[in-house]
């Protein structure tokens, strides 16, 4: 009944031409359509932050975001942040210091990380425990979250060669 | 899983496109702005367009800019925007403390303040600044553009002054004159933030250190987003003293409807628009 929208979506530095729904969540196009499933579906109701992606350089839930809104935009996915078989610094912070359990809140946490570094490259404790305010994790607690940004926040500061990647 | 009802998609390019489209589609046509009020309604099929009118891609209508003596904002700025403006900390430093209180960064990225406005949820935080600085409200319709004072525009619960064929497209702020500071505070909600009870106060200090002016508006706790006009005589031409300000704050919701739920009883949202008003007008006062 409705018409369809042919939409063209950078993810991860690669150009995409597709016809979607208008009524498609990005986070559906991400997930089933790009296959990108590291994006993940919490709540879908907006609060969780599992979600979480880089569109045209803001972190956002994708949950509460259409398909045809990121239309001719920029999206960088966990799946994007480092080179194939690498890790990004706050990746690697994560795993270093115990940052999840099960997972399932990691790669929001993760992208939201990311906005908060590249705003604010030294952030107090205070300030990455309100920057990632949208983000609920509901296993690890947030202890080991706090510690896993601020050694990433280190790392990043140390290492000449932060991959920067496309879509930023 | 949650996704909204089918519906037909119009990016508009321009606002006499969107209000030709509203036009067009009548009472089937939603705008949506950054979508995080609609899109979520949209998932609980609580909303249900059938053609959704974009117009979150209208950059003409994303600005903040000094204008002799008004402070202009576009209806599609972002929460984001106003958060980081030097020319609002300066001049309305309520306006970007309330926005940095909203949701959580990832909602700010996205969400307007015209979009706000528009949907002017009793438990949203910039309908009460835009009351208490006393905005003048610009919207456009096939008939043209015209202004409605901020005190006009909030009638009911979602229900403003804004006709169904009218884009909101800018805010005009007043300056302050003579000795003025403002504050915003609210309890928020823990999980959604929202406001259970919120509070935005702008006091101006006269040549003799008393009251002479005082604009308070309630958000969170009443049913529609209100100015506090007992509060705001029971200042006015008074030496504020802590004294003055608790018997004043205690008529904060006199005669109002309020909101009544699971997060706080009648009584209790009566309290603490109380106690939320008494905070913004003492941090108001310390920033004259
Ligand atoms: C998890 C979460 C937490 C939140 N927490 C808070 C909070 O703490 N405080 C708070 O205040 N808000 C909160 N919000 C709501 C948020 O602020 C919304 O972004 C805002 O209310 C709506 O702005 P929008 O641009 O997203 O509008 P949309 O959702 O796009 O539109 C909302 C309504 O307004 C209409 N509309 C939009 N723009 C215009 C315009 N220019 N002219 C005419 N009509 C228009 C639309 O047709 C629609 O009916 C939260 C939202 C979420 C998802
Ligand atoms: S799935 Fe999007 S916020 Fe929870
Ligand atoms: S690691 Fe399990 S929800 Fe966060």
């Amino acid at each position: 009944m409705t018409t369809k929208r042919s939409i063209t979506v950078t993810v991860n530095g690669q150009q995409h031409q597709t016809e979607v729904e208008p009524r498609m969540l990005l986070v559906h196009y991400l997930r089933e359509v790009l296959d990108l499933t590291g994006t993940h579906i919490g709540c879908n109701t907006s609060q969780c932050g599992a979600c979480v992606v880089m569109l045209n350089g803001e972190a956002i839930k994708s949950c509460t975001v259409l398909a045809v809104q990121a239309d001719g935009g920029e999206v960088l996915t966990i799946e994007g942040l480092a080179p194939e078989g690498g890790l990004h610094p706050i990746q690697e912070g994560f795993w270093e210091k115990h940052g999840l359990q099960c997972g399932f809140c990691t790669p929001g946490m993760i992208m939201a990380s990311y906005q908060l570094l590249k705003n604010n490259p030294h952030p107090t404790e205070t300030e990455i425990r309100r920057g990632l305010e949208g983000n609920i994790c509901r296993c690890t607690g947030y202890q080991n979250i706090v510690k896993a940004v601020q050694d990433a926040s280190e790392r990043m500061s140390t290492s000449a060669e932060t991959p920067v990647p496309a879509g930023d | 899983m949650s996704v909204p009802a089918a519906f037909d998609y119009h990016p508009a390019t321009s606002v006499d496109e969107a209000i030709a489209l509203l036009q067009q589609y009548g009472d089937e046509a939603k705008l949506l702005a950054g979508g995080h009020s609609l899109i979520p309604a949209m998932k609980l099929r609580l909303s249900q367009p059938e053609h959704l009118i974009d117009i979150g891609k209208i950059s003409s209508l994303s600005y903040i800019r000094e204008e002799q003596d008004h402070i202009v904002i576009g209806g599609l700025t972002t929460y984001v925007q106003i958060e980081q403006s030097d020319l609002l900390r300066k001049h309305f430093p309520l306006l970007p403390e309330a926005t940095s209180m909203v949701g959580d960064q990832q909602v700010r990225n996205r969400g307007t303040i015209g979009g706000s406005i528009a949907h002017s949820d009793p438990a949203a935080d910039l309908p009460g600044v835009v009351l208490a600085l006393k905005a003048e409200i610009v919207v456009q319709g096939p008939q043209g553009k015209r202004t409605i004072p901020a005190d006009d525009f909030f009638v009911d619960t979602f229900t403003t002054a804004l006709a169904p064929d009218e884009i909101l497209i800018e805010f005009r702020l007043p300056k302050a004159t003579g000795s003025t500071g403002s504050a915003y505070d609210k309890l928020a909600n823990k999980a959604s933030h929202y406001a259970i009870a919120g509070c935005a106060a702008v006091i101006t200090r006269g040549q003799d250190g008393s009251c002479s002016a005082a604009s308070i508006a309630i958000t969170g706790a009443t049913v529609r987003t209100i100015r506090a006009r007992a509060v705001e005589n029971a200042l006015v031409g008074k030496q504020l003293s802590e004294t003055v300000i608790a018997e004043a704050v205690s008529h904060a919701t006199d005669g109002e409807d309020m909101i009544v739920d699971i997060h706080g009883s009648e009584e209790y949202r009566r309290k603490m628009a109380a106690v939320v008003a008494r905070r913004a007008i003492m941090r108001a006062l310390e920033r004259i």
